[in-house]
């Protein structure tokens, strides 16, 4: 499998360790290549090469590196960091590196030891090939070949490796394992039911495509305010506490996105458990399905290794990549974009490289744009549409959004919900800022948003921002003089305002009901507060005062509407009370 | 084992050693001085040409022609059920003048990461007897929960209190133990949770690491790893439960950036190092349940926030890495409240794994969140007034503000014995509650406040009500932990 292309004198790829100082060891007497995976010492400890100064090799080493001496040997593979690709993936869960971590678990007990290698597909189970094409057909690199039913809503489509092109001399059909060949190209060519991808190179495709279809998230802040499209991508940057992860993880269930990777890059053991436990329970929306059969998770916790770390997010992203390649839609989140960068400024400081800006190196905002650069909408080599939006994480230091990590994403990405501590600490959630927070895709998605839910959808959702903005600005005043100061027009903009914020713009994740908002009820609740708002509006010249409305019965039950499993008939029930109280108090004038 | 006196150069907590044979990355050191002590260190940098050490009691003493052994495996703790009622010092040694602890294993301190795989939701919830804490950021079992404080705040108080209190309702009988390490601390704060385990009679069942303020700063980072060591012994080899109190991490980071500092690293933010964030994950991450093991660790750190900066590196990375975080908040202290815990910066991530129906109480949920969004707005409205006066407030505005300070003086304050049931808390919050409109809270849903929302009238006049809540705690107040005592 190492192709040996070395022609100097250096002996098959084996060299010596010179230094070992934490995740970075330096080797000598090794000619390898930039980015080709080595094992270091006794252990054989699994390491890359990040760097070649001189006759000294550096490797980042993806595990622990306690007691490994110098002088011990070190092997060079000559291959990169690889990830295997093919039926097998969906619902498992890997570390940074794609092994599998109940494997880890059988072969090295509840704690991740080192010096244990594992594929990332299993070897033994064997999987019902269906061919998609015959003999004789010509195929091109990328090609679709075959599927398989990896389970019941899942139908993995088997493609041929981007570099295979020929005419099909066989092609077989039935039970194979990942690695038994199940189509010969003419030209001698074997294709198996998996294949490699090197994970710091993204996957080809023939034509990117416009983002003009969002993907729907059930999250009423980020569908009608700020939407992401397919293939888009998003930050989500915010102090400790905030609601990344819970916003991460409402994506991961919600949206309808065919397949989720979920990267937990240096976060929390727990949440890793968290979906591991819940997502078996809960219904793909779209497909009814177990939750988990959409999805990959890749855990590679804090307390993991910082090279596998920062490999991790590669490792997510190629997955994505692969599963768009198929024709489906796919969305990867990033959870923490920070720690990731974190780790590249740890292994960077080791290097004793010229640090760039509060430490991180100076090809930080290269390896950001280069990583959000693999979302997009394509037509895949298979000729089918598929796409791979992100989502990132960003934890500032102190919530401090003018630190190189968000500032460095900002540049790059087109929506960016901004989480806020402020909002957080009224339990305003989800705590996404409606003043700072914005969608660059507006204009292209407007087509489906006028055509699939209301032609007047967006300009129902402008309405409502200007009220938000309207508020902010009333609000300055109220701060200075109070509420009183205010004539009753602008009382009501404060007070279908606060309507739009608690009905609206806050969602309950863990409310059995409002977790989820369907796109359609998203637009009925809106246009049921402006027809509250306007009905309103034509009280006030009538001399009714703003308090009274304000404490109508119609509005209470307005504001509960979200929670009901009966959602139509109380909304029914709200604007029907709604019309009565609001003659009622016509024909008291 | 081959001693070497190739001492090149000596720097601040650092000693690089030349011409030594092959020696492991983190390998436990001795150095013998001239007058026959030895001082600890570990391998921080291995190469052919040269090692650095860093050494845990500091390198006051030791000089070119000190000797220098590498002893061949990492650092290590002696480990065994006859650790409990022991006291130890910060690097694991008896110092309580009772034997040394016969091991029934010797385990490396750095511990590994537990598989997520491995990992087993925590799910129950731990009734502290604190309002705060269990009607608002419920602690659960398996979860690492802070105390963020400040100079001169009761966050030892709180720390026993919760030590003393802590209890999964029904299942009081299991075997539960307090692993204690202190970090730099003083001895008379050492003294004070050392006493108090002695009146309840909890000594017995804790294990108690001692670095205090005048012992090595550099053996700070080994305290914490060796606590949560036999800490992870005691719950996934013993099958106890285990609440793991680390006081103060300030001090450890401090000792991490002065390592940092001689190593002439770049430094990250304010001095600190820039794998500050990692580092402390290697401890908060050592908290939790194992899939089919009994026990589970419980990590309560303490971290006083320099100049009550929550945005400081210290606590703001920890609070990255822990599921939640306890705020202690001087305004409250300064009005006298205790315990002065502030609900809106606090927050408990896994809460919701551990409360509502059949576990705590089915509006427990909503209530908490209404309670945050009321208090959040009285507390808010407090400025306006400073600015406006009460008079220009509306009448919904003055509701709030009233509730503030009843929120205030009814549901976080209460006594350093007064143990609250969660039934009673929930009672205080409704009824506090149930002062505002019942239009403004929007986050109960229709079918909970049908089913919880207070029947008679509420009682808006706090004196009586005060004294009516306090009474049967008073009397409560002794029997929970003389129970515990007993039965163990
Ligand atoms: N939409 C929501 N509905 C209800 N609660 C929420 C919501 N979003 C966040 N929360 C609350 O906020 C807490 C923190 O959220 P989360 O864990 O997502 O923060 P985070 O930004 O990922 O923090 P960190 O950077 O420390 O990981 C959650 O535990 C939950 O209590
Ligand atoms: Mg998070």
């Amino acid at each position: 499998m190492i192709e040996n292309s070395d022609e100097s004198g250096a002996k098959d790829g084996a060299g010596e360790i010179y230094r070992v100082a934490g995740p970075v060891v330096t080797a000598i007497g090794l000619k390898p290549r930039m980015y080709d995976v080595v094992f270091v010492g006794e252990e054989s400890l699994m390491g890359e090469v990040i760097g070649l100064v001189r006759e000294k090799t550096i490797i980042q080493v993806y595990e622990d590196t306690t007691g490994v001496k110098p002088g011990e040997e070190v092997v060079d593979t000559g291959k990169p960091l690889v990830l295997e690709l093919g039926p097998g993936l969906l619902s498992s869960i890997y570390d940074g590196i794609q092994r599998p971590l109940p494997v880890l678990r059988e072969k090295m007990g509840d704690y991740v030891e080192r010096g244990v290698t594992a594929p990332g597909l299993d070897r033994e189970k064997s999987w019902n090939f269906v061919p998609s094409i015959q003999e004789g057909d010509q195929i091109n690199g990328g090609a679709i070949i075959g599927t398989v039913q990896e389970s019941e809503h899942m139908e993995h489509r088997i493609l041929a490796p981007t570099d295979a092109e020929g005419t099909v001399q066989s092609i077989k059909e039935g039970g194979y394992g990942v690695e038994d060949v199940v189509c010969t190209l003419d030209n001698g060519k074997n294709l198996k039911m998996m294949q490699t991808w090197p994970v710091r190179v993204p996957r080809p495709y023939k034509e990117k495509l416009m983002p003009e279809i969002p993907l729907i998230t059930g999250q009423r802040v980020l569908d009608t305010f700020f939407p992401l499209a397919k293939g888009g991508t998003a930050a989500i940057p915010g102090g400790f506490g905030t609601g990344k992860t819970v916003t991460q993880h409402q994506l991961s269930k919600w949206s309808d996105a065919k397949i989720v990777v979920y990267v937990g890059c240096g976060e929390r053991g727990n949440e890793m458990t968290e979906v591991l436990t819940e997502f078996p329970e809960l219904e793909d929306p779209w497909t009814g399905a177990p939750l988990m059969q959409r999805t990959i998770l890749i855990a590679n916790t804090s307390n993991m290794p910082v090279a596998a770390r920062e490999a991790s997010v590669y490792t997510g992203v190629t997955i994505a990549e692969y599963f768009r390649d198929m024709g489906y839609h796919v969305s990867l989140m990033a959870d923490s974009t920070s720690r990731w960068a974190e780790a590249m400024r740890e292994i960077s400081s080791r290097l004793e490289e010229m640090p760039g800006e509060e430490g991180y190196p100076a090809y930080l905002s290269a390896r950001l744009s280069e990583f959000y650069e693999r979302a997009g909408r394509v037509t895949a080599l298979s000729g089918s549409e598929g796409s791979v939006s992100i989502i990132g994480a960003v934890s500032p230091p102190g919530g401090d959004f003018s630190e190189p990590i968000t500032q460095g994403t900002l540049r790059i990405v087109k929506v960016f919900w901004a989480l806020d501590t402020k909002l957080r600490e009224r339990r305003h959630f989800p705590a996404i800022n409606w003043l700072t927070s914005y969608s660059l895709y507006l204009s292209t998605l407007e087509d489906w948003f006028t055509k699939e839910v209301a032609p007047d959808f967006l300009r129902l959702r402008g309405w409502a921002m200007a009220v938000l903005q309207k508020e902010a600005e009333l609000q300055e005043i109220v701060q200075l003089v109070g509420s009183d100061a205010l004539p009753e027009e602008q009382r009501l903009t404060l007070e279908v305002a606060r309507m739009l914020r608690e009905i609206i713009l806050q969602q309950n994740a863990y409310h059995k009901v409002d977790t989820y908002s369907d796109i359609k009820r998203q637009y009925i609740l809106l246009q049921s507060i402006k027809k509250f708002s306007d009905l309103a509006t034509r009280l006030i010249p009538l001399g009714i005062s703003v308090e009274v409305i304000a404490g109508l019965n119609s509005k209470l039950l307005l504001s509960k509407v979200k929670y009901e499993e009966k959602f139509d008939e109380e909304l029914d029930r709200a604007l029907n009370k709604m019309e009565d109280e609001f003659k009622n108090l016509e024909a008291s004038t | 084992m081959k001693e070497y006196r190739t001492i090149a150069e000596i720097s601040g907590p650092l000693v690089f050693v030349e011409k030594t044979e092959a020696v492991g990355y983190g390998e436990l050191v001795h150095i013998s001085l001239a007058d026959g002590t030895t001082k600890r260190g570990q391998v921080l940098d291995t190469s052919k040409d040269m090692v650095v050490v860093q050494v845990f009691e500091g390198t006051a003493g030791i000089d070119k022609s000190s000797g220098v052994k590498f002893l061949g495996e990492t650092v290590k703790i002696n480990v065994s059920k006859d650790m409990l009622g022991r006291i130890l010092s910060g690097s694991g040694e008896p110092i309580d003048g009772g034997p040394p602890i016969i091991p029934e294993k010797r385990i490396e301190i750095t511990g590994a990461a537990i598989n997520p795989w491995a990992r087993d939701s925590p799910s129950e919830w731990i009734q502290t007897g604190i309002s705060t804490i269990d009607g608002m950021n419920t602690l659960v079992r398996g979860q690492k929960l802070p105390v963020f404080s400040g100079s001169g705040l009761p966050h030892n108080e709180i720390a026993l209190q919760i030590a003393r209190q802590a209890k999964v309702v029904g299942k009081e009988e299991e075997e539960f133990a307090v692993v204690f390490a202190a970090m730099g601390i003083t001895h008379e704060e050492a003294q004070q949770f050392i006493k108090d385990f002695e009146r309840t009679g909890a000594l017995k069942r804790a294990v108690i690491f001692l670095n205090l303020a005048d012992d090595p700063a550099i053996e700070r980072l080994i305290t914490p790893r060796m606590a949560l060591t036999s800490a992870e012994y005691l719950a996934f080899e013993q099958d106890m439960h285990i609440l793991v109190i680390l006081t103060d991490m300030t001090n450890y980071c401090e000792a991490l950036r002065q390592i940092g500092a001689a190593r002439e690293e770049v430094p990250g933010r304010r001095g600190y190092p820039g794998y500050l964030y990692t580092d402390l994950a290697t401890i908060y991450e050592r908290a939790g349940r194992i899939k089919g093991k009994k026990g589970s660790i419980t990590q309560i750190p303490i971290i006083s926030m320099p100049d009550d900066d929550i945005t400081h590196p210290i606590p703001d990375l920890s609070a990255y890495i822990t599921e939640g975080q306890q705020v202690l908040d001087r305004n409250l202290h300064r009005k006298g409240i205790y315990p002065p815990l502030n609900p809106l910066d606090s927050l408990s991530r896994l809460m919701r794994l551990g409360i509502g129906e059949g576990l705590t109480r089915g509006d427990h949920d909503q209530v908490a969140n209404q309670l945050y969004a009321a208090y959040a707005e009285g507390n808010d409205l407090r400025g306006l007034v400073a600015i406006v006066g009460k008079e220009s407030l509306s009448e919904r505005d003055r509701k709030f503000l009233e509730f503030a300070e009843m929120f205030e003086n009814e549901f976080i304050r209460q006594g350093r014995d007064e143990e609250r049931g969660i039934e009673e808390t929930l009672k205080i919050a409704w009824r506090l509650l149930s002062t505002l409109p019942k239009g403004v809270l929007v986050k109960i849903d229709r079918e909970t406040m049908e089913k919880y929302y207070p029947k008679e009238q509420a009682a808006p006049k706090k004196e009586p009500s005060e004294k009516k809540e306090e009474t049967p705690v008073e009397k409560k107040k002794v029997t929970p932990v003389k129970e515990r005592v007993v039965k163990e």
